[in-house]
Parts: C-alpha cells; sequence; structure tokens
C-alpha cells in the first residue's frame, strides 16, 4: 500500500476517534457534559491523538530507516568475486538499485507481471535491453549477482512496505482501542491531552537540534570517506587545487580558503564604513523624515535576492570594471582580463551587506544610554567628537559583532562568488584576477556527473564542513560579544 | 562672592563671538563627519536606484517580443499526401515537412506587398525562430481539418531579430555573425514598414516553459514558477505549524535549563548557517539516504523549510512575547489550564505577528537559489507544466531563482535578456509578499 494511502486512512481513523471518543464520553455521562471531568471535546481528541500520533511516528521512523537498513543486508549479500576491477560496492549496489527500481516501474507500468518478474534469469533474458523497452537505461548489462541482488532488494522492500503498513495500522487500532476503552466520565482526558500536545511542542522545539546534528552528521560522514581517500594533509596544507575526475586530483584548501578570505575582505572594505556611517547619520543626525525615509530604502537592498545581485555582477558591474582597468580601458591599464574577479564579487557582495552592517549597528549605537551623550555634550564635546569618543568606544563590542556577522556571511554567499568571482584557484594577490571559493567549488563538485564516491566529489562535503565550522566560529563569537556588550545597559 | 563684580585687571584679547582657530578646526571636523555620514546614505540610495534602474533597462524587454504573420497555405500535398486525414499518417510528417510551407508563404507575402529582396525563400525564412515548424506542426495535428486551408499564423523571429528590433544587435555587432546577415536586416525593415513584423507583449515569457539553449525567443519562466509555488507550498504547510510548536514551547512552557539554552542557541546559529550548507544537508539526507526524487519541489522545500523555520521562529518568539502577561493571568484566572490560554487567548493574539513573520520567511525563501543548486533543479528543462498536485510535488521542475541563474550561465544576450525579466517577475512577488507584510503589520498591530 502507498504511504499517501496508509496517511489518509490514518487521518480517517482519527477523525473517525475524534467522533466515537466525543459520544461515548457523553454517553457515559447521560449526556450532561456538566458530569464529565473535562471538556466532551478532549475526550474526542484524546481518542484521535491516541490513534494518530504513535501510529506516525512509527510510520516517520520506519520511513527513515528501511533504505539504510536494506542497503546494508543487500550490500552485505553481494559476494567479493561480483566487485570487479575498478569498481567498487558502492557503484555496484547503484546497480543494484537501478535495475531494482527498473523492474518495479516495469511492473506497475504493465510491461511485465508481478511473476515474471520475480523470475527473471539474467543468463536466459537480457534484462538490459528488456528494461531500455520501457524506457529505463541501465550502464551496463545486468550480471546475474547484481540480478540476485536486485531481487533480494525488491524482496525485502516489498516485505518492508507490507510489513510497516501493518504495524503502523495495528499501532492506530490499538491506541484507539485503549484509549476509547478508557473513555468514560472520571476519566482525566484534558490532562493527558495537554500531556500529549505539550510533548509535541517539545518535538517541535528539537528538530532545530536535529537539523543541527543532521547537518554535522551527513557531512561528517563523507568527510570521514574522504580523508579515507585522499590525504588530510595534503588537504589542509597544499597549496593546489587541481581536480581530475580521471582520478590522481590535488585538492587542497588553501586556494579556495585564500579566495574566499580576500573576496570576504573587500566586500567588507565596501560594506563596514558605507554601512557604519549610514547607521551614524541616521541614529544620530537624521530628522524623523529623512530616517523614515532612507532606512526603509536602504533595507530593500537586504531583501533582493543574491542571484540578482550576482548576475548584476556578472552582466553589468564587471564588464564595467573591466571597461576601466582592462584591455584600452579608460585608465589605459591592462590589470584586468576577465569581467570576472576578486574586486567584481567583493564590491557587489559589498552592497549587500551594507543593509546588514547599517541595521545592525543603528540598533547598537541607539541602545547607548542618551546620559552618555548628554555627559559629554555638558562638557563642550562637539556631536561628532561625542560620536567618535564617546558612542562608539561604548557601542564597538556590538559593532564588531555586527562586522563578524557580515564576515560571515560573506565567508558562505554563494551566488555572488558563482557568477562573478571567476572558477580559478590560485593564491594570487590582484584584486582584478579572477579566485575561486569554497562556496563556488561546493556547487561545481556536486552538480557534476562525477562519481559520488570519488575524492573529488566527496571533497565538497569537507569543504563543506570547514565552510560551517568556519561561520558557526565567526556567529558563537559574534553572539557572545553582542550578548556580554548588551548585559552592560540592561 | 565679590570677586565676581570685579572686572578682570587684563581683559582676555579674543572674544567669544569670535571663533578661534582651534573652534574652526573643530568645527571642520564636525563638519567633516556629518559629510561622511551623507555620503554614506547617498552611496547606499544611489546603488539601489543603480540597480533597480539595471534590471528595469534590461529586463523591460523579455515581455515583449517580435513576431512575423504569414499566411501559410497548408498544402493538402506536403501535410497529408494520402489525403484521408488520418492522424497518425499526419503525425509521421516531421518538423522539415513543414519548413517549405513557410518559405512559401514569405514568398507570397514579398510578391504581395511589392518588395524588392535579394533574398533567397531560405534565407527569408530563417528570419524566423527555429520553433516556428514545430508551432505550426502542433497547429495542424490540433485540428486536421485545417489541411488545405490557407490561414493566418504569427510566428515568434528569431532572437537576432529580435535584438535587432530591441536595439541589441546591430549591423556592426553582426559583422561576424553566420545566425544573421546584414541583408536579412535589410528585409527586416521592409517588413516593419509594411506591418508584418510587430514587437509586442509576450505572454509567452511569464506563462510558458524554458526552452533550449538555441531558442532564447520561446523561453518563458511560467513552469519553473509553477515549481517554486509547490516549494513555497511544502514550506508554508511545514514551517508555519512546526514553527510556531516550537515557539510556543520555546516562549511559554520550557523550563529554563540547559536543554533549553541548547535549543535556543542552536536556533540563533541555523539562522546565519550558510544556505549551501543546507543544500548539501538535502542532498546528502534526503536524495542520497532517503531516495527522494533529484529536482523535485518536495525536496527543495523541505531544504527551504528547515532553512526558513529559525527565521519563523525568532519572529513568532517575538510576538508571542509582545502579548502582555495579564492576558495569561486573566485566563488562567477564570480557570483556563496554560494550554488553554496559549491556544485560545495567547495565540490568537499573536496571529498577525506570527504570519507577517511568515510571509518575511517565504519571501526570503522563494528568491533563495544556492540550495536548490545542489538537489539539482537546474540543468534540464521543465517543458509541461504539472498537471496534478503529487505531480506538482514530485515530478522534476525549476524554481524561479534556479531558472534565472539557468538563463544566466547561458552566456548569449538574448538569455541575458530573460534573466532581467525573470528577475523582475521575482522582484514583484517579493515586493507583493512584503507589502502585504506591512500592511498587515500596520493594520493589526496592537499596543498594549
Amino acid at each position: 500500500m502507498p504511504v499517501s494511502w496508509l496517511v489518509l486512512l490514518l487521518i480517517g481513523l482519527s477523525v473517525i476517534g475524534y467522533i466515537l471518543g466525543r459520544q461515548r464520553a457523553l454517553a457515559s455521562a447521560g449526556g450532561d457534559s456538566r458530569a464529565l471531568h473535562s471538556l466532551p471535546n478532549f475526550y474526542g481528541m484524546n481518542v484521535a491523538m491516541s490513534a494518530l500520533v504513535p501510529a506516525a511516528a512509527i510510520l516517520g521512523v520506519w520511513l527513515l530507516a528501511q533504505p539504510s537498513l536494506i542497503n546494508t543486508t543487500v550490500s552485505g549479500s553481494i559476494p567479493a568475486s561480483a566487485i570487479t576491477e575498478g569498481s567498487s560496492l558502492d557503484l555496484v549496489m547503484s546497480d543494484v538499485k537501478r535495475v531494482a527500481e527498473g523492474l518495479d516501474f516495469a511492473v506497475s507500468s504493465g510491461a511485465m507481471s508481478a511473476a515474471d518478474a520475480r523470475t527473471l534469469d539474467a543468463g536466459q533474458t537480457d534484462v538490459r535491453a528488456t528494461l531500455a523497452d520501457i524506457g529505463v537505461a541501465l550502464g551496463s548489462d545486468v550480471r546475474p549477482e547484481v540480478l540476485q541482488a536486485a531481487q533480494d532488494y525488491r524482496a525485502m522492500a516489498s516485505t518492508g512496505t507490507m510489513a510497516m503498513t501493518i504495524v503502523v495500522l495495528l499501532a492506530a487500532l490499538v491506541g484507539f482501542a485503549i484509549s476509547y476503552s478508557k473513555t468514560n466520565l472520571h476519566y482525566r482526558a484534558r490532562n493527558v491531552v495537554e500531556r500529549g500536545v505539550l510533548a509535541l511542542l517539545i518535538g517541535a522545539a528539537s528538530l532545530a537540534i536535529l537539523t543541527t546534528v543532521g547537518i554535522v552528521f551527513s557531512m561528517l560522514f563523507e568527510t570521514v570517506n574522504f580523508f579515507g581517500l585522499h590525504d588530510w594533509k595534503d588537504f589542509f596544507f597544499g597549496t593546489v587545487w587541481a581536480p581530475n575526475f580521471r582520478g590522481d586530483s590535488e585538492l587542497a584548501i588553501l586556494p579556495l580558503l585564500w579566495g574566499t578570505l580576500y573576496i570576504s575582505v573587500v566586500a567588507l572594505l565596501v560594506a563596514v564604513p558605507i554601512g557604519l556611517f549610514a547607521a551614524i547619520y541616521l541614529s544620530e543626525y537624521a530628522s524623523k523624515g529623512v530616517r523614515g525615509f532612507a532606512k526603509p530604502l536602504l533595507e530593500i537592498l537586504a531583501g533582493i535576492p543574491t542571484i540578482v545581485y550576482g548576475l548584476f555582477a556578472l552582466v553589468t558591474f564587471g564588464p564595467f570594471l573591466l571597461s576601466m582597468f582592462g584591455e584600452g580601458g579608460t585608465f589605459g591599464v591592462n590589470w584586468m582580463t576577465d569581467a570576472r574577479s576578486v574586486a567584481t564579487a567583493g564590491i557587489v557582495m559589498g552592497i549587500m551587506l551594507i543593509p546588514f552592517v547599517s541595521s545592525l549597528s543603528d540598533d547598537i549605537i541607539n541602545a547607548v544610554p542618551q546620559a552618555m551623550r548628554d555627559g559629554s555634550y555638558g562638557l563642550g564635546a562637539t556631536k561628532s567628537e561625542t560620536i567618535r569618543q564617546v558612542v562608539l568606544p561604548a557601542a564597538l563590542p556590538g559593532i564588531v559583532g555586527a562586522i563578524l556577522l557580515a564576515a560571515s556571511r560573506a565567508i558562505g554567499e554563494t551566488m555572488i562568488v558563482v557568477l562573478g568571482a571567476g572558477a580559478i584557484a590560485r593564491l594570487a594577490v590582484n584584486p582584478l584576477e579572477a579566485l575561486t571559493t569554497i562556496t563556488t567549488r561546493i556547487v561545481s563538485q556536486l552538480t557534476g556527473d562525477g562519481d559520488f564516491a570519488s575524492p573529488e566529489t566527496l571533497v565538497a562535503f569537507a569543504l563543506g564542513l570547514t565552510l560551517f565550522v568556519l561561520t558557526l566560529g565567526l556567529n558563537v563569537l559574534a553572539l557572545y560579544i553582542v550578548r556580554k556588550y548588551r548585559e552592560q545597559y540592561e | 562672592m565679590t570677586d565676581i563684580s570685579q572686572t578682570p585687571s587684563n581683559p582676555p584679547k579674543t572674544s567669544i563671538h569670535k571663533t578661534d582657530e582651534r573652534t574652526k578646526k573643530r568645527n571642520a571636523a564636525e563638519r567633516r563627519f556629518k559629510a561622511y555620514g551623507i555620503a554614506a546614505i547617498t552611496a547606499g540610495l544611489l546603488v539601489l536606484v543603480v540597480l533597480v534602474g539595471t534590471i528595469l533597462n534590461n529586463g523591460l524587454g523579455a515581455f515583449q517580443q517580435t513576431f512575423v504573420t504569414l499566411n501559410v497555405e497548408l498544402a493538402e500535398a506536403k501535410l497529408d499526401k494520402k489525403g484521408n486525414r488520418n492522424i497518425d499518417d499526419i503525425k509521421k510528417v516531421s518538423t522539415f515537412g513543414y519548413a517549405p510551407l513557410m518559405k512559401t508563404a514569405f514568398e507570397a507575402k514579398v510578391e504581395e506587398l511589392g518588395l524588392e529582396t535579394g533574398l533567397k525563400s531560405k534565407d527569408m525564412a530563417a528570419i524566423l525562430s527555429k520553433s516556428a515548424a514545430a508551432e505550426l506542426r502542433e497547429f495542424v495535428l490540433e485540428d486536421t481539418s485545417r489541411i488545405g486551408t490557407t490561414v493566418e499564423f504569427t510566428f515568434l523571429t528569431n532572437s537576432r531579430v529580435d535584438g535587432y528590433m530591441k536595439g541589441r544587435v546591430t549591423r556592426e555587432s553582426i559583422a561576424n555573425d553566420k545566425k544573421i546577415s546584414a541583408a536579412q536586416l535589410d528585409f527586416v525593415d521592409q517588413l516593419v514598414a509594411a506591418g508584418v513584423v510587430e514587437k509586442r507583449f509576450n505572454a509567452n515569457f511569464i506563462f510558458g516553459a524554458d526552452a533550449s539553449d538555441q531558442r532564447p525567443e520561446a523561453a518563458g519562466i511560467g513552469v519553473s514558477m509553477m515549481g517554486s509555488f509547490f516549494m513555497m507550498l511544502v514550506v508554508l504547510v511545514l514551517a508555519l505549524p512546526i514553527g510556531v510548536a516550537a515557539s510556543i514551547y520555546l516562549e511559554e512552557f520550557a523550563p529554563k535549563n540547559w536543554i533549553t539554552d541548547l535549543i535556543e542557541v542552536n536556533i540563533s546559529n541555523l539562522a546565519a548557517v550558510p544556505s549551501i550548507v543546507f543544500g548539501i544537508l538535502g542532498l546528502a539526507v534526503f536524495i542520497n539516504y532517503m531516495h527522494l526524487p533529484q529536482s523535485a519541489p518536495l525536496v527543495g522545500g523541505l531544504v527551504l523549510t528547515l532553512m526558513t523555520l529559525p527565521t519563523i521562529i525568532i519572529s513568532t518568539r517575538a510576538s508571542l512575547k509582545a502579548v502582555p502577561p495579564s492576558i495569561r493571568d486573566a485566563a488562567l484566572g477564570l480557570g483556563a489550564s496554560k494550554m488553554q490560554s496559549v491556544f485560545h487567548h495567547v495565540l490568537p493574539l499573536a496571529a498577525p505577528g506570527i504570519l507577517t513573520g511568515t510571509i518575511i520567511g517565504l519571501a526570503q525563501a522563494l528568491g533563495e537559489t544556492a540550495p536548490l543548486l545542489l538537489i539539482g533543479m537546474i540543468g534540464f528543462i521543465a517543458s509541461n507544466a504539472p498537471d496534478s498536485i503529487s505531480a506538482g510535488l514530485l515530478s522534476p521542475n525549476s524554481a524561479m531563482p534556479a531558472q534565472i541563474y539557468e538563463w544566466a550561465k547561458r552566456a548569449e544576450p538574448a538569455f541575458y535578456e530573460r534573466a532581467w525579466g525573470g528577475i523582475i517577475i521575482l522582484l514583484i512577488f517579493l515586493v507583493t509578499m512584503n507589502t502585504i507584510a506591512v500592511i498587515l503589520r500596520r493594520r493589526f498591530e496592537r499596543r498594549w
């Protein structure tokens, strides 16, 4: 039974449970709802939740666990002789899965009967040709071991799904029956329902932790795989990035890290002065009218999707820089050969970060108590002297926090650098040359047609983990600084 | 006290009404400082103006397209040789079979208008889009009784002619171009004068599907708009309830302990994790581990849900916090349970704020591109709009920002125009969503 039907069935069961539970409670009180411990709706809800929640939880866990369980069992049963030279267990398994999916598709589209599909013999029928007829393309001919494994896979998958349907329905019915039989006028339905709802709320809140754990583990496993195939010393301390899909690549993070940091520094050089001065002007000098007009307009810059900035860098700003500094340009210098460069991506990214820096700093400057300014004015300081010598030092930790958050944004930014920074990994110093970043390499390594078990693809996970650790460190540091600062005035 | 009335023995040489050197310096510094602030604001606003100007200037062209109107004789001899109107036989005639019809139509037009041109009919037909024959074939297959008649049919021109009409292509720029010649542009000029070629509004760009990289003139953003729509549906259905539930727990029920602290730190950190990391998570968990279909809006929606959750949680908590404790106390005093006070009183009062936060979170998710690249929502052409909800969720599709990226990558000026046009549509959606959020906030915001 497909999962969607199962879900519909569960929902139907819980609706019936609601109606029946409510009726039973009312009936036990002789139709007088005042005699009940809880409101009638709570009795209905109790039955509905007991039927739905445990069953849905089992369904969710089962759906998550089944694929990997089947995978381990089937890959354990593949004989070592089936893994040919130049191949790996993962490759064979992906063949197995494709054959199994192809056979399933053949059965569901009616090209093959279920019995035929089960008794297929690789020696007698050409499975590849049969499947190609119905539009399932296989990379190579199907060997008997692979077909056998695929049959095991299908058998296990269908048994698993069957067992899942039975277990889930059983759980729902048991939950239904128990809560229904307990329903009478003395049953404390409200307390039970409220405890259940609280558990659901806690579950929703822990999803945040689950996401973080998911992020870390999904990258950690593949990173460990990567370091099994590639020397970690070369990854962290090598100086050449030269992926080669035939193998034997040099995959070192240093050139990428250099490009990432270089572009981020350029972006911050643009964003921090403009953003900071804009914040100072808006919070200290501007009249209410100017503030009400300029602040929302500046914040529009933060709401524009990054793909827009990327296209702006690629099509408008890059060629503009090239026409200034390129061959035959306005300045008559030949410093730039490509529209894509560190300056192109960095400056455009800086524009994106202006409102980020300005609105964070604005909040922080506004949080500095007015008494400090008044004290400074009373001593005869001008406005700018007050700002420079009193307000900014007081706001400094917060501003540093804001800049660190902006830096973490810049390091993790993808679309602007994918379109504007180029693809050349090297340790160049000229800001008008193309460099590449960690994020662009993640995109290019994972969107190619590479084999998923090769170091050239797996390196993306190591890069992702590095990026995650880097930005996480900056964020934690920034939040720590900001929090510590806030405690001073509140 | 008596000292004050005494006049100083040697009065100061400078008056306080006359500014001295040091004061001048300080005042100059003050003016400079203020000027820096004004310069920063101006720079920011100027960039905004330049950005919007660039978008409009480059993108508005995509909403117009150049069309040629011709009278095409759907000759029976070419399209249905057996003459029995059997649909299977007619389907056997490929688009190559339709090409001569267009050549003849051009010849007829030239004769009718009395134009003088040195072009052969083959070169005349070359100003049409590569999809022209396919369009005509579809038109015929739709209703086979049209065979044998002469119909007025409107064709797309190719992107070079379209660029010429929009001023992107000039006679100088095509000097080395194999796709079009100056003579063909002369011919286009003649046709424009005769009113056969004209530029008009192109609804296909808004509602149509993407086209192969040979035919920028036929590409549209409509199907990827559907992809975005289904992703937003997933985000709304998942992120709103989960986010609200999590915020209610953290704001109303959670005890102060290290687990709650851990969750809070986690959420504020997740809000700042680079979006591409969520893409890696989606690729590893949803596609490689759970085997959900690649490029499906369902997967995109799940990834964007995880990404939007922190935003929604943070804004929901802020609006729950804004509901005064007296409301909770009153409910508890009347005998409501804690749960009832939250769900019956606090949550409805916080609803406008939650909705505002959700819309802003959705707008953010709508414009996000990077995670979609990793789960494969680029690199193919979604040619048909999905016909059911499950197909919309599970069949491969693109999304608006991913489609824009795809066009930007094709490095052909006609596709850049499409990309900018797509950005205009994307921004219209974002502006609308944000305006709704602002209006909601203004309208329902309560000061307690």
